[in-house]
């Protein structure tokens, strides 16, 4: 950090100078870190169990139901009451704040599901029984960790696209960009359907998918910043140097390319998370069962009497996006060049 | 006081920073030229938008002082009553023709505005107007021209047109801000004369703000010299170049570039000849990639060059002087053959032509543009170094310390960043970064045009100096013939693309053969002529 030029250091300054989109940054960090460890927040499984003088840690080791005195040999359901008992008795466990998992079914309950909040589930459980507040933490999680993976996929994609367009321009540039007229036009939901009924559509299908049309975002703004910058004088010197194409890509022209791309990034993500959250809403997202804000959405739609599906799937989504737009705009102010 | 517009104290500062002017006073009366020189960065611009209080007045104060036109204090002038002395009493000049004009209206549209504005001018009426206008300031046929817009007009007529305009209203004072920079020599000397038989006609007085003393001398009645916001000398013209008494002064005006080369180093090798070399730019294409009209940029341009010998090239803009240089690099793609120590260099790929390159270097006009803003010194100019010389960063610092030392930067400014450096030394990087890689031939293209004189002339110096030690051949691209004398053995004009002459550049400077050349000395050194 000792080697910050002064544009970078004037840019660090004008991020920071944004207060709303600087807290906003440290805001999203802390709740994107907490998501990482959600199974520390949210689980089915006791942190800790000490168990007649023995530690187990449940949470990263798998410990069969025999070794708490029950009889089978398949990993211990702690939420059992014979179970639990069992290990209370002989010893204690310490449990996460929030005692379920994204897929755990909360038997327990007293009213029919969906149940309103409670000290138990305090967001409520959703249709199946299922705990709101575990699954707005893991669902916040893939959220953003499907686009963030999606974002720099696509732009690196987007850049590298834009960049030979730009660069060679003549005829790559002529029909990369008619390629792109046309597979812009096609309807990439309706692949998506027909691509659900073929497969079931995890993750990595659905980000495979979303990269093959969203990659055309940053074509134009980078292939506009080649196209500028392949004229401009010290470009031509590095050429005039004996400066091979690649690095003068690289090395002179990239960088001014990159303040388009950084300045688009945040936009992009909530694009992304908008994108996953309405196919899930739609039912051809992630798999059933997997957490997803979208998918707690279509519950909230489903169950309008239980508004606390809905608002809760409702103000996570806004408290995500709003931070990522402040962040955006925050990184676009620190890129402007008319700033001070 | 009967001055027409009288300067005193004025002081003017940006966001409350240092005084970018500080203590100005001049007056000017009816008539009357005054000339306001100083290099770039003095505040003469500054000044001269001060006047119409033109400046951003979020960030400009004036802490001090007085700008009196005819008695009247226009610091203290509400906005209304400014803009009603703004184009009727005294109009603006400004220095970029091309940017001063709205592109999307017409000239009569952009002259009948004023007109409209101030005398309340419309239909036929401003129509006639705008035709006298046109008429006076030289346009041939004018009736045409109504219609046109700014891009179908050359450098020269907008820059008629902007004064056309400022004229419209007759202003009792023109404030020229660089008039005839961005301009060729000839189209330079008709529009200066143009301004100074308007203002005799007319009566006007005339501020005229220029860093080029060669027109001062032969255009102002009075100079006021500034030097970094402070007035540091006035005096009537021929008084002051007589006997300038600052020392400043005196470093302007001997900033004139010598008017002799060298002597070139002896040895009669041919370093490089070019032989029939043509460029053609296509403008139309058909749908399968043949071209169907081309702009012929270069037109069978062969000369030869001698190691140790500078080639200066001439023209006016478009001429195709740049381009040349450029297909001499492969930089632009050419017909025809030019070829260095006896290697045909117009046949190679540009693969093959790379481990060339660092024998043919260039070096380009715009300081600013030219270094990559991302890079500090050290790394612009090792660069070339590490493709073409593999070899441990410890000898390539003592290279790029070898490199900023030829070329007179204290090598410890290896590790800032472009911005951190004035237009000359930024100069001075772009040449060591091509003398880093020891090439025999270095292309050298309107490398002054954007310093000022003084720094000019050091520039000039160091060019011959390094010429003299590592026995370089020079090409040098430029319009401006003083610079190109001072520096050039052989010479070569260009018009249109052609080859005008060709030969030993004394013999030329002395006494050209083509009427065209004749024409193009004669613009470039009549201030001289009339002074000497």
């Amino acid at each position: 950090m000792a080697t910050l030029s002064p544009i970078q250091r004037r840019r660090l300054n004008n991020f920071t100078a944004n207060r709303r989109g600087f807290w906003s940054l440290w805001i999203f960090l802390v709740l994107f870190g907490l998501s990482l460890c959600a199974e520390l927040i949210a689980n089915d499984k006791p942190l800790v169990v000490s168990y007649h003088g023995d530690w187990y840690f449940p949470v990263i080791q798998q410990v069969p139901e025999e070794t708490f005195g029950g009889f089978l040999p398949t990993e211990a359901d702690y939420r059992d009451d014979f179970i639990a008992g069992e290990i209370e008795s002989n010893g204690w466990m310490l449990w996460p704040p929030i005692r379920f998992s994204y897929n755990t079914i909360n038997y327990d309950l007293t009213v029919p599901s969906p149940a309103p909040p409670s000290a138990e589930n305090w967001l409520g459980t959703d249709d199946q029984g299922r705990d709101v507040a575990a699954r707005v933490i893991y669902g916040f999680r893939i959220s953003v960790l499907f686009g963030l993976t999606l974002t720099i996929a696509s732009s690196i994609v987007g850049v590298a696209v834009g960049a030979l367009q730009g660069y060679y321009g003549g005829k790559i540039d002529l029909f990369g960009q008619r390629f792109i007229e046309i597979w812009s036009g096609l309807p990439m939901l309706y692949l998506l359907i027909i691509l659900s009924s073929i497969v079931q559509p995890n993750f990595w299908w659905l980000l495979g998918i979303m990269l093959l049309f969203s990659w055309m975002g940053l074509v134009d703004v980078v292939r506009a910043e080649f196209l500028r910058a392949r004229n401009f004088e010290y470009v031509k010197a590095a050429r005039a140097l004996g400066l091979d194409n690649r690095r003068i890509m690289f090395r002179h022209i990239l960088p001014n390319a990159m303040v388009a791309t950084l300045t688009f990034m945040p936009f992009i993500l909530t694009g992304a998370i908008t994108g996953l959250t309405s196919l899930d809403f739609l039912g051809f997202g992630l798999p059933s069962g997997s957490p997803s804000l979208g998918e707690l959405i279509a519950q909230g739609k489903a169950n309008l009497h239980a508004p606390w599906l809905g608002i809760s799937a409702f103000v996570s989504l806004a408290v995500m996006l709003t931070l990522l737009v402040f962040v955006g705009e925050a990184v676009r102010d620190a890129f402007d060049p008319r700033k001070n | 006081m009967s001055d027409l517009l009288s300067i005193s104290d004025l002081s003017i500062t940006f966001d409350n920073g240092p005084r970018v002017v500080d203590g100005l006073s001049l007056s000017i009366d009816k008539g009357q030229t005054l000339a306001l020189v100083g290099e770039s960065g003095s505040g003469k611009s500054v000044s001269a938008l001060s006047i119409l209080r033109l400046l951003d007045e979020r960030h400009a104060a004036y802490p001090a002082g007085q700008i009196l036109y005819k008695g009247e204090d226009l610091l203290q002038a509400k906005e209304k009553r400014l803009r009603q002395i703004r184009g009727r009493h005294i109009s603006m000049i400004f220095q970029e023709p091309m940017t001063s004009l709205n592109p999307l209206h017409t000239v009569e549209k952009q002259i009948g505005e004023t007109l409209e504005l101030h005398k309340g001018m419309r239909g036929p009426q401003a129509r006639k107007r705008c035709l006298e206008l046109l008429e006076l300031v030289g346009i041939p046929a004018p009736e045409t021209r109504l219609t046109s817009y700014p891009h179908q007009l050359s450098g020269g007529q907008k820059q008629r047109v902007m004064i056309a305009m400022a004229l419209a209203n007759e202003p009792d004072l023109l404030i020229a801000d660089e008039p005839t920079t961005a301009l060729d020599v000839t189209v330079q000397k008709q529009v200066l004369e143009l301004l100074k038989s308007l203002q005799q006609k007319l009566r006007m007085a005339v501020l005229l703000i220029t860093h080029d003393l060669s027109i001062v001398r032969r255009y102002a009645d009075y100079v006021v010299v500034m030097e970094r916001g402070k007035m540091v000398e006035q005096g009537a013209t021929e008084a002051l170049f007589r006997s300038p008494s600052h020392t400043y002064t005196r470093k302007l005006i001997d900033a004139e570039p010598p008017e002799h080369p060298l002597p070139a180093a002896n040895g009669t090798e041919t370093l490089m000849t070019v032989d029939n070399v043509n460029v053609h730019f296509p403008i139309r294409k058909t749908l399968l990639g043949k071209v169907k009209e081309s702009f012929h940029a270069v037109q069978d341009a062969s000369f030869e060059l001698r190691a140790g010998e500078t080639l200066g090239i001439v023209g006016e803009s478009g001429s195709g002087k740049t381009t040349l240089g450029h297909a001499l690099l492969k930089l632009t793609p050419s017909t025809g053959q030019f070829s260095l120590c006896g290697t045909e260099l117009s046949a190679l790929s540009q693969k093959a032509f790379r481990p060339w390159r660092r024998r043919v270097q260039i070096v380009f006009q715009d300081p600013f543009g030219s270094l990559s803003p991302r890079m500090s010194v050290e790394e612009i100019i090792r660069e070339g170094l590490e493709i073409h010389e593999p070899g441990s960063s410890g000898q390539h610092e003592a290279r790029v310390i070898q490199a900023l030392e030829d070329v007179g930067l204290d090598p410890d400014a290896r590790h800032r960043y472009p911005h951190e450096f004035s237009g000359g030394q930024r100069q001075r990087i772009a040449i060591a970064r091509a003398l880093v890689l020891q090439p025999d031939l270095m292309i050298l293209d309107e490398p002054t045009s954007a310093l000022d004189r003084t720094v000019q002339k050091q520039v000039i110096e160091l060019l011959r100096e390094i010429q003299a030690r590592y026995r370089l051949s020079y090409i040098f691209i430029s319009h401006d013939l003083a610079v190109v004398r001072a520096l050039s053995h052989k010479l070569l004009v260009l018009r249109q693309g052609r080859i005008v002459e060709y030969g030993d550049a004394e013999t030329i400077f002395r006494e050209p053969q083509q009427p065209y050349t004749r024409e193009l000395l004669n613009a470039a050194f009549f201030y001289q002529s009339t002074t000497n």
